[in-house]
């Protein structure tokens, strides 16, 4: 075991990985020589050599299109968009091809790519570097999209997604990149070294796709959420003294149904939580399923908090963020209705 | 005072103007080809496979012909065919287009929902396959259905697709005419355009990262190299030297726009590879014979390590866009005929009469023969059911490959339905 950042476990999933299985490439816009602007790559091109992991082109339609010409040649791409924000001239290849290349070939070309973004805000970065862009992947049936929100969890995951058979989307969340962000903007930056999930294998394991995992268990009200919330929804249930329980789904699909159906019935209250904007929104989802398979256990409506319906803003950061103080706020009024 | 004229007035400044680009003529107008500029078979050099593309820009330019008026194969560019491989061509183009002719008709029959023609490009795809190596991959669009024919890939399984019936190797999914056949070199066509070429340029890459030595051959209409993803399949091919053969079908017609508006002021789609140092080549797209050369010259530079090639097939799409198109709407109905570089078939019907390996008696035979096996296989296709009767793929199907696992909410989705 070793202790790393995020940043350190997805390196080392990738590095794992290559190591195992020639045919793993790794490539992006700065993921070379310098080894992404996260440092997520750094020092794969020297340890694997440019055939394995390469600078590319500033055109996220090429990335994406090269590497699901790779992964039908047979090779595994784990691919990096250097922001989420910037996978739009990407969106064709990755909904039409990638997510549908099995499906219309019935199985005579398959594509096992991972497609990395950093996500999320919480870095100033404006609208442009802060998007949770995770419901336009959902809703494309043929992809599998990932949110990770620990270094243990990141690797296990990311090497599951790529050995998957399948196109993965890896929604890496920046703002926990190099520690366990709680949404409390305002407070000393802690480090991952003093968390328990920065206690990582050296070596090779996964992190199985499609089951979430309880991270705090309670019994007056489940918090549905995954990536930074995760650790937002913590600092709220320790802040508000309420007895939450939080679910970090980890993959949203496919979704853990069976883990959310059992907590919501045990607490009868249901509040989904994420960064991307309200409307049409994962949450939504999820809200629908609680509502379709746990209606008779609700004793108060599910409610959503989530980043606001606008652009992300740069100088506003800490008022669209959906931080402890509006969540804190969301569990107490769950806990008065009836 | 300032002034935009030494020592004059002012120049006045004028509205600016808008410019839409029309094509030489419009129904009921007469053809115009005036702006095809054809030299004469034989005229334009063959650099060896080497050359530095800086050398050989003019080839962007000009267009390559083997073929004159006479049937005659002349010049450089003269491939290493014997006649029996110019026949199993001709057999090819013949096959296509009478495949073409009962898939037509039976979609007007409502055998099937939709179907597209090769008529008139038919040397494109079926020469090229001739060039290619087994185990090397094309990255198709819709009107290259050559590639599989000579490949001889069955007509059957071609007709079943077609007919979404139970046999239908794409289980019912895709729309007629989107093949897949790893086995035979030709990637599941998307009905998405130019989303390939990029891909084709990917799969080229990593034959090169695996030391392999297979090539891929990317293919795109004159309309589709607009979108984004042509210019991003250049940047990454000259980038990395990638072993692929970027195809350009100029068929002059992209459903009604013509070429015009997707060509802008380059002069030739050929051109387009200029500016990223891919050599170009332009060749008449109707001649069999310099289709084969071009390919195969193409294909070697690829083979060899020495990179991407642009070609550009200059040719005319005949007949309809599709079975829901009407083309009198939008182009004379005579420019057919009026099409300079003829028709391929009858081009290299031609020449085998005029090297004496074919005369009029074996193609009527040859004709006769094609029919029959093409009736034969439809007649078996259909025995495995048509779009709307006989049979069909399983509702199961809607449900299977979109994962290679089913994931629980599509197993309960599938349980909604009741299969």
């Amino acid at each position: 075991m070793a202790k790393m950042t995020m940043i350190e476990a997805i390196r080392s999933a990738m590095d794992v990985s290559m190591g195992r299985d020639d045919n793993v490439v790794v490539f992006g816009e700065d993921v070379g020589f310098f080894g992404g602007v996260f440092r997520c790559t750094h020092g794969l091109q020297q340890k694997y050599g440019v055939s394995r992991c390469f600078d590319a082109p500033i055109s996220e339609a090429g990335i994406v299109g090269t590497a699901i010409g790779m992964a039908a040649y047979g090779l595994r791409p784990c691919i990096e968009i250097q922001f989420a924000d910037y996978m739009y001239p990407a969106y064709d290849q990755i909904v039409s091809e990638a997510a549908r290349l099995r499906y219309r070939s019935a199985g005579d070309f398959t594509c096992p790519l991972v497609i990395r973004m950093p996500t999320g805000g919480g870095i100033f970065g404006g609208q442009t570097h802060s998007q949770s862009p995770e419901a336009l992947f959902t809703h494309v049936s043929g992809l599998k999209t990932i949110v990770p929100s620990n270094p243990y969890d990141a690797k296990g995951l990311l090497i599951a997604a790529i050995e998957d058979p399948d196109p993965v989307i890896f929604l890496e969340p920046k703002r926990l990149y190099n520690g366990p962000f709680d949404g409390h903007h305002d407070r000393p930056v802690t480090a991952w070294s003093k968390h328990e999930l920065s206690e990582v294998p050296e070596g090779h394991y996964t992190v199985p796709l499609g089951k979430a995992v309880t991270r705090r268990e309670g019994g007056a009200v489940t918090i549905l959420a995954y990536g930074t919330m995760v650790h937002v929804a913590l600092a709220a249930a320790e802040d508000t003294g309420i007895d939450a329980e939080i679910i970090d789904l980890r993959t949203l699909v496919p979704l853990d149904l069976e883990a959310i159906v059992t907590s919501v019935s045990k607490t009868g209250r249901c509040i989904v939580l994420h960064e991307a904007t309200l409307t049409s929104g994962f949450g939504g989802e999820l809200a629908a399923l609680v509502q379709e398979h746990c209606f008779y256990h609700l004793e108060a409506p599910v409610m959503r908090v989530t980043g606001w319906d606008t652009p992300y803003p740069h100088a506003q950061e800490w008022d669209y963020f959906p931080g402890p103080a509006r969540l804190g706020q969301a569990l107490r009024d769950i806990m008065e209705a009836r | 005072m300032s002034s935009d004229k030494a020592g004059g007035e002012p120049a006045a400044i004028q509205p600016l103007k808008f410019h839409v680009p029309k094509p030489a003529s419009r129904p009921g107008e007469k053809p115009d080809f005036s702006h095809v500029v054809i030299p004469k078979a034989g005229s334009v050099a063959r650099p060896p496979v080497d050359v530095d593309p800086k050398d050989i820009r003019d080839l962007a330019y000009s267009i390559i012909r083997v073929l004159n008026r006479e049937g005659q194969a002349v010049g450089p560019w003269v491939p290493d065919l014997s006649h029996e491989d110019l026949i199993r061509g001709l057999r090819h183009m013949m096959t296509l287009r009478t495949f073409d002719a009962r898939m037509q008709m039976a979609q007007r029959q409502g055998k099937t929902s939709f179907y597209m023609q090769h008529t008139g490009e038919e040397a494109v795809s079926c020469a090229f396959r001739i060039a290619l190596q087994p185990g090397d991959m094309n990255f198709p669009t819709y009107r290259q259905a050559g590639l599989l024919i000579a490949h001889d890939y069955p007509l059957v399984d071609m007709m079943c697709q077609i007919y979404s019936n139970e046999r239908d190797p794409m289980k019912g999914r895709q729309l007629p005419v989107m093949y897949s056949s790893k086995e035979h070199g030709f990637f599941s066509i998307s009905g998405n355009l130019a989303t390939q070429y990029v891909q084709a340029v990917g799969w080229a890459m990593a034959s090169a990262i695996k030391n392999d030595t297979r090539i891929a051959a990317a293919w795109i209409g004159d309309g589709s190299t607009a979108e984004s993803d042509f210019h991003a399949a250049l940047v990454f091919a000259s980038t990395y030297k990638a072993p692929v053969v970027l195809n350009v079908v100029n068929n002059q017609w992209a459903i009604s726009t013509f070429q015009g508006i997707a060509r802008g002021g380059s002069g030739t789609f050929a051109a387009r590879g200029l500016g990223f140092g891919i050599p170009a080549l332009r060749v008449d797209g109707n001649d069999y014979l310099a289709v084969y050369a071009v390919a195969q010259w193409a294909i070697e530079r690829a083979r060899r390590n020495l990179g991407p090639t642009l070609v550009e097939y200059v040719t005319y799409r005949a007949g309809a866009h599709s079975t829901s198109d009407d083309p009198s709407a939008y182009r004379p109905k005579s420019e057919s005929d009026e099409w300079p570089l003829g028709d391929p078939l009858i081009r290299l019907k031609q020449h085998l009469i005029a090297v004496g390996a074919w005369s009029e008696e074996r193609h009527k035979q040859a004709e006769a023969e094609i029919l029959a096996t093409v009736i034969a296989a439809q007649k078996e296709a259909e025995s495995f059911g048509t779009l709307h009767s006989g049979g069909k793929p399983s509702a199961r199907d809607i449900f299977e490959d979109v994962y290679a696992e089913l994931p629980p909410h599509l197993r309960r989705q599938r349980q909604q339905i009741g299969v």
